[in-house]
């Protein structure tokens, strides 16, 4: 061997990439902002000249129609955005609760361990619609004293009690992902298992399942609308009722505009959080 | 009255009996090194003096009060013994000292002001002071390792249990935990250490107990155990040590 060799940290320093691949870099950046404008551009003209288009946006895409349902739908959506947001509260809580009790440990812990798992198995279970129209119509038909006969509270408790079972269960594989030597160590300092949970388990098994709770809000976001079977006047009910009195369909459209406004950058932030959180674990491991 | 006693304790863990029949005696400012290969049984006495693992038989002593019985208080136990393992088992969602004061705190309910003072002492006297503020991931083995053993001694344990602390270490920072050690055994801490280190077990020892599938196979002074042992499975893995040269 005739040149020297570095060794470790000592090494060359990194020059930055060379202007070669930057050119590189813009070129193909130019070509997918062409490639795509083309195809996109293809797809529309496609559309707009297909003999049904007119019929298409008489129906669906009509800017009157649009701008007359527009201000009932948006005053819709408003009430699913506060649905969502009781709802994701009420969920994050109650299926935190359950996760901790099932992962308790002790023959002592038996009954409660045996309820969440009842709890999870059944209502991970039923169609969330299905559940909708059990307590929505079910339990107010009972005319039981002391329970509330509103719709809304019983088709958000449908919801809540559904989505519950659901994310009880991600918690759970948060909680199973945490090293059994975490437990150890806090208990060898003599903390009690709740604890232990409490201060060491959770807090790490939280961290652990952050992108998958994210996934759950966008699923939400969009499940509250299910409500409108128990005639709840939110976004889609509202377009429902326009499409029903004048036969046209834009508002339909109105309501999807609206989710989208939402769903989207919820769905891109999960992205890009988990990305983030993706490559700060690998800044450690290495 | 020994600080901490071991009567016939028996532990299986399914068909495999991973101690038998261990009889241990630890007077008060005792230093005993557990010494043996791995799987004879070393971290399974920890772990049951500790009673993070239950024993079949046999009972384990602390103070003369026999902690295996039913009806102790496992949590109380526990505080008064501290435990270090090989694996630091620091808490990483934690700064080194929210590492420190938490058992103070939610255990002895501790305000928080008073256990932060007294952790940041512990940490002065450990040349940890410039880290309070770091998570566990930005440290050295070494002073993770440090800062594991601080934990421990926060609780103000009579008894401290030390697990191969140092066989997760890069070689270079094997030294600076067996010096805390060192200053705990000149403190008069009670101890009972697992390790691999057998220059440092035969220094520091008062005791050493040499195990071999789970039994403790000779006990004695580190002269008897490493200049004269007995029994032929003792010369054989210290024969074996020696070969390895690492002691």
């Amino acid at each position: 061997m005739t040149e020297p060799t570095t060794v470790g940290s000592g090494g060359p320093v990194n020059p930055g990439p060379p202007p070669r691949r930057r050119e590189e870099g813009a070129r193909a950046a130019l070509i997918a902002f062409f490639s795509t404008l083309i195809f996109f551009g293809l797809v529309i003209w496609a559309v707009l000249t297909s003999p049904a288009w007119p019929r298409v946006q008489q129906q669906f895409f009509n800017p009157q129609r649009f701008a007359a349902s527009f201000p009932a739908i948006l005053h819709g959506f408003w009430l699913d955005i506060k649905m969502f947001l009781v709802a994701e509260v009420v969920i994050l809580t109650l299926s935190l609760a359950i996760a901790m009790i099932r992962a308790l440990r002790g023959p002592a812990f038996f009954p409660l361990r045996v309820l969440a798992v009842t709890f999870i198995d059944i209502f991970r279970g039923i169609p969330v619609i299905l559940l909708i129209l059990l307590l929505g119509f079910g339990v107010p038909a009972l005319q039981l004293p002391g329970l509330p006969r509103n719709a809304l509270f019983w088709g958000l408790t449908a919801l809540i009690i559904s989505y519950s079972a659901y994310t009880a269960e991600v918690y759970r594989a948060g909680i199973e992902s945490v090293h059994e030597s975490q437990r150890m160590s806090a208990r060898a300092l003599g903390l009690t298992q709740g604890q232990a949970l409490r201060y060491v388990i959770v807090p790490q098994a939280i961290r652990n399942v952050i992108p998958a709770l994210l996934n759950g809000f966008v699923s939400l976001q969009k499940d509250v609308a299910l409500v409108l079977v128990l005639g709840i006047r939110e976004a889609v009910r509202e377009a429902d009722i326009y499409a029903a009195k004048t036969f046209n369909y834009t508002g339909y459209i109105g309501a999807t505009v609206l989710f989208l406004v939402v769903s989207i950058p919820a769905a891109r932030f999960t992205d890009w959080y988990t990305e983030r959180d993706r490559r700060r674990r690998q800044a450690v491991s290495v | 009255m020994n600080k901490l006693e071991l009567r016939k304790v028996c532990k299986a863990f399914g068909d495999k009996q991973v101690l038998e029949d261990v009889d241990l005696a630890v007077a008060p400012h005792e230093v005993v090194c557990l010494i043996g290969s791995s799987g004879s049984g070393k971290s399974t006495i920890l772990k049951c003096i500790d009673l993070l693992q239950p024993i079949d038989r046999g009972a384990v002593l602390l103070d003369g009060v026999a902690i295996t019985a039913d009806g102790v208080n496992q949590n109380q136990v526990r505080e008064d013994i501290g435990i270090v393992f090989q694996s630091f088992n620091l808490f990483p969602h934690m700064t080194v000292l929210d590492n420190i004061t938490l058992g103070p705190r939610r255990v002895h309910g501790v305000p928080k002001p008073e256990a932060e003072d007294r952790a940041v002492e512990l940490l002065d006297r450990f040349d940890l002071s410039d880290k309070i503020r770091e998570y566990p991931d930005k440290l050295s083995g070494g002073q993770q390792q440090r800062v594991a053993i601080v934990r421990a001694l926060a609780s103000e344990p009579s008894l401290m249990l030390f697990d191969e602390v140092t066989s997760a270490l890069d070689p270079e920072l094997v030294a600076e935990v067996l010096d805390v050690i060192r200053d705990l055994k000149d403190e008069g801490m009670t101890m009972v250490i697992a390790t691999h280190e057998m220059g440092f077990a035969r220094d520091v020892a008062n005791q050493v107990c040499f195990l071999d599938g789970g039994r403790i196979l000779e006990h004695g002074s580190p002269a008897e155990i490493f200049t004269n042992p007995r029994e032929a499975r003792t010369q054989q893995f210290l024969q074996r040590i020696i070969d390895a040269g690492r002691l």
